[in-house]
């Protein structure tokens, strides 16, 4: 598309160049950095959790209130507010116009209205730990009636404040989702076929339409909770006694609140995994020099896995109680959705097999992505049988389990993508050695962590507790071993803040980056500057010949062909030649 | 485009290079992304339709319409605010003839006639409310009422946000030098608003339902 030229002049001052932006580059790096800043406070929530639980009564500031404050916050802004945001408002804004050979995002100042609308979120997200009574404790799933009922820490202002933050997050997600979908489909540059474009667009792409038609439900319930809580109304709120007083509430259903909660839960944890399978794809395929194994059907497997994401909320649902037909449906859609998620992970090994493997860092951590999710992945098949669920559910299994899946999994794809893609950000490469470093302390200390998990849960340690003295079934050994857990997070998270220091001390004194350092074939290798300048490609938008994975093509001069060159025999300009060659 | 064509495509075979005129081909990006926001608020406005029939299936719920000492005893005062809906729906529809037809006073005449016809339908519905409210209908007291005016807030503030979008188009609709996508802009802005027309008469039939109509949906549905 060539709509640059009457929209896109180059901003010329400091504060509509890095602050009020429109550029998709400075966006996506004012959400990355957002998110990165959000999710260490969540990162030193989970250490203070584990404090409690690995050294119960040692500290006396973690109170059972605290505690609860800590696990909820610790959720919702892991999942929302640094997942979410990181991967569709960072990698999506970076990679997509760059990836499809646009100038920009279609609606840049949407864009940009986007991130501010994301920050302010963000804002008030953090204004709850500031406020009378502290954030809400009401575990992530805010379920009512105990969210907003006294008891639960944060009814007064926390509970509030959550659900106000989440309606403007959902408004800043809506926003963003709308450019990355309308780019995917009306700006990719000449020659991009849907086909043709790497697997991390179509992984965002299809995780922005899941997030506009499931955000929706959480708004929903959001809007109705806080009526339920401000002005009294019962949607969700059943007659009840609270503290020994009758309140005003009368006849609401929250199974209701919990179905229009997990109906945007299910397909959040897609709108979390399917970039992140993306951006595995595309860094396995580069570091392996070799093409994707099964592209169309990596393609289709995205797609399915986002049209079956929409079917399976229930099974969120089966210790809530529900009709035995029902949880048989959801059952087997559960089941149904491995079967394009374990073709993805097949395509992954078998693109791995027989390729010239390049240990670097961005592919150490792809490959460790693929342990990570696999072995979340197997528990979440246990799970998904509603017998298996039943008497796993309020264990350490499913904190094991979701962990491993959608928490360490998608992070370990955003570090590899982040190793990645920072020479093009910053022209500049990240260091190796403290690559590896980190690395290997994030992957063995995350396995750390959560392996022993999954047998705590076996032991029946009920999860959400915030101590656990006096269960007679529970063995003193497992209090060991919890402190073992502890020491591990406190260490993995002390390791973050070398790739912090990394990023930033990388930025100013890294080894200076060549344009395309990992010889990779996507157009944003092919920029004419390094790092992109305003408008992406110089003079011309690129055209696309082939698709993003020519890797050790027989015959060829280098080991990887760019999109942009032309078939042999096929030089620029006699294209028509080839279109009279096809039957 | 044939979806499953483009899917069924094998990217890594030689494949014949596109037209040079590939994008101008393309449906303009303003008007997809109209498209996805409607998506987007299907969704939205689907999800508060399962949410309130599965509410009205509890045993507290009390209909709004049907019968005198409801809330809605009369639909008359709805039905004007729905007749000034349509009313803003059809100028738009015809601002956006105009435009294409570039006879620049009648669609300004139009475009007028059709904020003012918006303008008018929120009046109403605020009058609606005030009346509830006089009658000592308030939004905790039945949760049919509790969802007329979560229902009515929300399109009201849907059909707002439209008036901003149509703020930006007759900026360009009342200069006077000519425009080229300004056509495109009026044609999404009454778009916008055939689809908040129809999502009014699908929330005013919902809450206007008797309640056995009620009980047959959500049978149909499969929430009983």
């Amino acid at each position: 598309m060539t709509h640059d030229a009457d929209t896109h002049h180059e901003p010329s001052s400091f504060w509509t160049r890095y602050v009020w932006s429109q550029d998709h580059k400075v966006i996506a790096i004012q959400y990355t950095l957002t998110a990165i800043a959000i999710g260490l406070v969540g990162l030193v929530l989970s250490n203070l959790m584990r404090l409690q639980l690995g050294f119960p009564g040692r500290f006396d500031f973690i109170d059972a209130a605290a505690y609860y404050q800590y696990v909820t916050m610790h959720g919702m802004i892991m999942v929302i507010y640094l997942l979410t945001a990181l991967l569709l408002g960072g990698f999506g804004n970076y990679l997509i116009p760059l990836m499809v050979g646009a100038r920009d995002m279609v609606f840049p100042y949407l864009n940009m209205l986007s991130f501010w609308v994301y920050l302010l979120a963000v804002l008030v997200l953090v204004a709850s730990f500031f406020v009378p009574g502290g954030p809400t404790g009401a575990g992530w799933t805010l379920y009512p009636p105990q969210a907003i009922l006294p008891g639960t820490p944060g009814t007064d202002w926390g509970i509030v404040l959550m659900l106000a933050s989440l309606v403007i997050f959902i408004v800043a997600a809506t926003m963003g989702g709308l450019n990355y979908v309308t780019t995917v489909l009306q700006a990719r540059t000449r020659g991009m076929t849907l086909m043709r474009m790497p697997l991390t667009v179509w992984g965002i792409f299809t995780a922005s339409v899941l997030a506009l038609l499931a955000f929706p439900a959480l708004f929903v319930a959001g809007m109705m909770m806080l009526l339920d809580k401000l002005a009294g109304t019962s949607f969700f709120m059943p007659a009840i006694v609270s503290m020994g007083r009758e309140l005003g509430h009368e006849g609401g259903s929250p199974l209701l609140f919990q179905h229009l909660f997990w109906f945007f839960g299910h397909p959040e944890v897609y709108i979390v995994a399917l970039p992140a399978f993306g951006i595995v794809s595309d860094l396995i395929s580069t570091h392996a020099r070799k093409n994707i194994f099964g592209y169309r059907m990596m393609v289709w497997a995205i797609v399915a896995i986002g049209g079956l994401s929409f079917v399976v909320w229930a099974h969120h649902m089966y210790v809530s109680g529900m009709n035995p037909y029902f949880g048989y449906f959801f059952a087997t859609t559960t089941l149904i959705i491995a079967v394009p998620t374990a073709i993805k992970v097949y395509n992954w090994v078998l693109t791995l097999w027989r390729g010239n493997i390049h240990l670097t860092v961005p592919m150490l951590f792809a490959i460790g992505f693929i342990c990570s999710f696999v072995l979340g992945g197997i528990t979440g098949l246990f799970l998904g049988n509603v017998s298996v669920d039943i008497p796993l559910s309020d264990t350490y299994f499913v904190v094991a389990h979701f962990h491993m899946v959608m928490g360490v999994a998608p992070i370990l794809a955003i570090f590899g993508g982040i190793y990645h893609w920072y020479p093009k950000v910053t022209g500049r490469m990240l260091d190796e050695r403290l690559g590896r470093l980190h690395f290997w302390v994030t992957f063995l200390g995350t396995y750390a962590i959560y392996f022993p998990m999954h047998y705590l849960g076996f032991l029946g340690m009920p999860r959400r507790y915030y101590s656990f003295e006096d269960y007679a079934f529970i063995p003193d050994s497992a209090q060991d071993l919890n402190a073992f857990i502890t020491v591990c997070a406190l260490v993995v998270a002390a390791f973050q803040f070398l790739f912090l220091f990394n990023l930033v001390w990388s930025a100013f004194r890294g080894k200076p980056a060549e344009s395309n350092p990992w010889g990779a074939t996507t157009l944003e290798w092919q920029t004419p500057e390094t790092p992109p300048r305003h408008g992406n490609w110089g003079e011309a938008l690129p055209v696309v010949h082939r698709w993003a994975y020519d890797y050790s093509v027989p015959g060829a001069k280098r080991d990887f062909i760019p999109q942009t060159e032309p078939h042999e025999g096929a030089p620029p300009g006699t294209d028509e030649a080839l279109a009279e060659a096809r039957p | 485009m044939n979806l499953f064509a483009t899917l069924a495509d094998k990217p890594w075979l030689a494949q014949p290079a596109p037209p040079p005129d590939e994008a101008a081909r393309r449906m303009p990006a303003a008007r997809v992304g109209v498209l996805w926001l409607l998506a987007s608020l299907t969704a939205l406005f689907s999800l508060f339709a399962v949410a309130f029939l599965i509410r009205a299936q509890l045993p507290d719920w009390e209909a709004l319409a049907g019968g005198a000492g409801r809330p809605l005893a009369s639909l008359a005062p709805l039905w004007v605010n729905t007749a000034w809906l349509a009313t803003a729906s059809v100028t738009l529809q015809a601002a956006s003839l105009f435009a294409r037809r570039g006879r620049s006073g009648a669609l300004r005449a139009a475009l007028a006639a059709g904020a003012l016809s918006a303008l008018a339908f929120l009046a109403g519905q605020a009058l609606v409310w005030q009346q509830l409210i006089a009658q000592g209908h308030f939004i905790a007291t039945n949760p049919s009422a509790s969802f007329f005016y979560l229902l009515t807030a929300l399109h009201g503030a849907h059909l707002a946000g439209g008036l901003v979008a149509w703020v930006h188009v007759a900026r360009r609709a009342w200069r006077p030098a000519a425009d080229a996508r300004l056509a495109l802009g009026v044609a999404l802005c009454a778009l916008y608003w055939h689809f908040l027309l129809a999502v009014w008469l699908f929330v005013f039939a919902l809450l206007a339902a008797e309640p056995a109509t009620l009980v047959w949906l959500a049978e149909i549905c499969g929430l009983r």
